[in-house]
C-alpha cells in the first residue's frame, strides 16, 4: 500500500480482455456503503418512544444533520437533509480509510468527480425547477447580456473545483503518508533492526492529521459548499417571483 | 562535453517545473494567515461566538487552499506520470 511506484488504485478484477476492470476503489466504496446500510438497520431496530442506548446516539446524529441543513439552507429547505447527511457520512468513512491501512476511496479522481457531479446535477435541477429554463437563462444574463458566458463558465467551474479540492487533499495526504513510511522503512533498514521499530510510533501524529482531521474537514467543507450553492439556486427564485 | 539525451533533458526540466510550482504556497500562506488573523480578531471582540467563527474560518481557509491543491496536483503529475516524455 505504501509503495511509491504504484500510487494509483490496484486492479482487482478484469473482464474480457482486460479493458474493463474493477479497481479497489469500487470494491472499498461498496464495503463502505454496506457498512453504512448495516449500521442504519442495526441502529433502528426496535425503536421506542423513550429512547435509550444506541437510539440516543443515532437521534443525536440525525438531529445534528437537520440542524446543520436548516442553519445553512433555511427551514423551508430541510428536505435536503437526507442527501446532506448521506454525503457527509459517506465522505467521512471514505476519506479515513487510510487509518485502516487501505487506500482512501476518494483518493481516486473518479469518486470525487462522481460526488461533485451529483451536487452539480442537484444545483441545476433545483435551479430549473424553481425558475424554469427560460427564467434561468434570463437570470444568468440579468444585469447585462454579456454576463451570460461568464456565468456559464462559473457554473461549469464550480463542480470541477469541488471535485479537485476533495481529490487533491486526500491524495496528497495518502502520498505524504507513503513518503513518511518509505523514509522510516529506509531508516529501519539502515539501523539493521530485525523488526520495523521506527515505523511503529513515529507516524502516529501524521496519521492523526491526515486520517482524522483532514477527512473530517474535507467532508465538512464539501457538505457546506453543496448546501450553500444549492440554497443559492433556490433563494434567488424567492426574491424575484411574486406568489 | 557529453551530450544530453532528449529524455534526460525533458525529465530534468519537468523536475525543475515541478519544484517551481511551490511558489503557489506563498499566496496561500498569506491568504490563510490573513483570514485566521481576522477570525482571531472576531473572537477577541465576541468570545461567545467562537464556535461559529471557527467553522466559518475553516470553510474559508479550505476554499483558499484549493489553488494550492491544484498546484500540488500538477507537480505530482509532472513528477510521477511524466507526460512530457511521452510526447517526444
Amino acid at each position: 500500500m505504501h509503495d511509491l511506484n504504484h500510487l494509483g488504485p490496484r486492479i482487482i478484477v478484469g473482464f474480457g480482455d482486460g479493458s474493463v476492470f474493477i479497481t479497489e476503489t469500487v470494491f472499498f466504496a461498496m464495503i463502505v456503503a454496506a457498512v453504512m446500510i448495516v449500521l442504519a438497520f442495526w441502529s433502528t431496530r426496535r425503536m421506542e418512544q423513550q429512547p435509550k442506548g444506541k437510539q440516543v446516539i443515532v437521534e443525536m446524529i440525525v438531529e445534528g444533520i437537520y440542524k446543520l441543513t436548516e442553519g445553512a439552507m433555511g427551514k423551508h429547505n430541510s428536505h435536503f437533509a437526507p442527501y446532506v447527511g448521506t454525503l457527509f457520512i459517506f465522505l467521512l468513512l471514505s476519506n479515513s480509510l487510510g487509518m485502516w491501512g487501505f487506500r482512501p476511496v476518494t483518493a481516486d479522481v473518479n469518486t470525487a468527480f462522481a460526488l461533485s457531479l451529483t451536487t452539480a446535477f442537484l444545483m441545476q435541477y433545483n435551479g430549473i425547477r424553481t425558475m424554469g429554463f427560460i427564467g434561468k437563462i434570463k437570470h444568468m444574463s440579468s444585469p447585462y447580456p454579456f454576463m451570460f458566458p461568464l456565468k456559464i463558465i462559473e457554473e461549469l467551474s464550480f463542480p470541477i473545483s469541488l471535485g479537485f479540492r476533495l481529490f487533491g487533499n486526500i491524495l496528497g495526504g495518502a502520498i505524504v503518508m507513503a513518503l513518511i513510511f518509505t523514509a522510516l522503512e529506509t531508516g529501519s533498514h539502515a539501523l539493521h533492526l530485525p523488526i520495523p521499530l521506527l515505523q511503529a510510533v513515529i507516524p502516529l501524529p501524521f496519521n492523526l492529521f491526515f486520517d482524522v482531521f483532514e477527512p473530517i474537514l474535507q467532508a465538512f467543507i464539501f457538505t457546506m459548499l453543496t448546501m450553500v450553492f444549492v440554497s443559492m439556486e433556490i433563494i434567488i427564485h424567492g426574491t424575484e417571483d411574486h406568489h | 562535453m557529453p551530450l544530453i539525451t532528449p529524455e534526460a533533458f525533458v525529465l530534468g526540466l519537468s523536475a525543475i517545473a515541478a519544484a517551481c510550482i511551490g511558489l503557489a504556497a506563498v499566496g496561500i500562506g498569506l491568504g490563510q494567515g490573513y483570514a485566521a488573523g481576522k477570525a482571531v480578531e472576531g473572537v477577541a471582540r465576541q468570545p461567545e461566538a467562537q464556535g461559529d467563527i471557527l467553522k466559518t474560518m475553516l470553510v474559508g481557509q479550505a476554499v483558499a487552499e484549493t489553488t494550492g491543491i491544484f498546484a500540488f496536483l500538477i507537480s505530482m503529475i509532472l513528477l510521477f506520470v511524466n507526460p512530457l516524455v511521452g510526447m517526444l
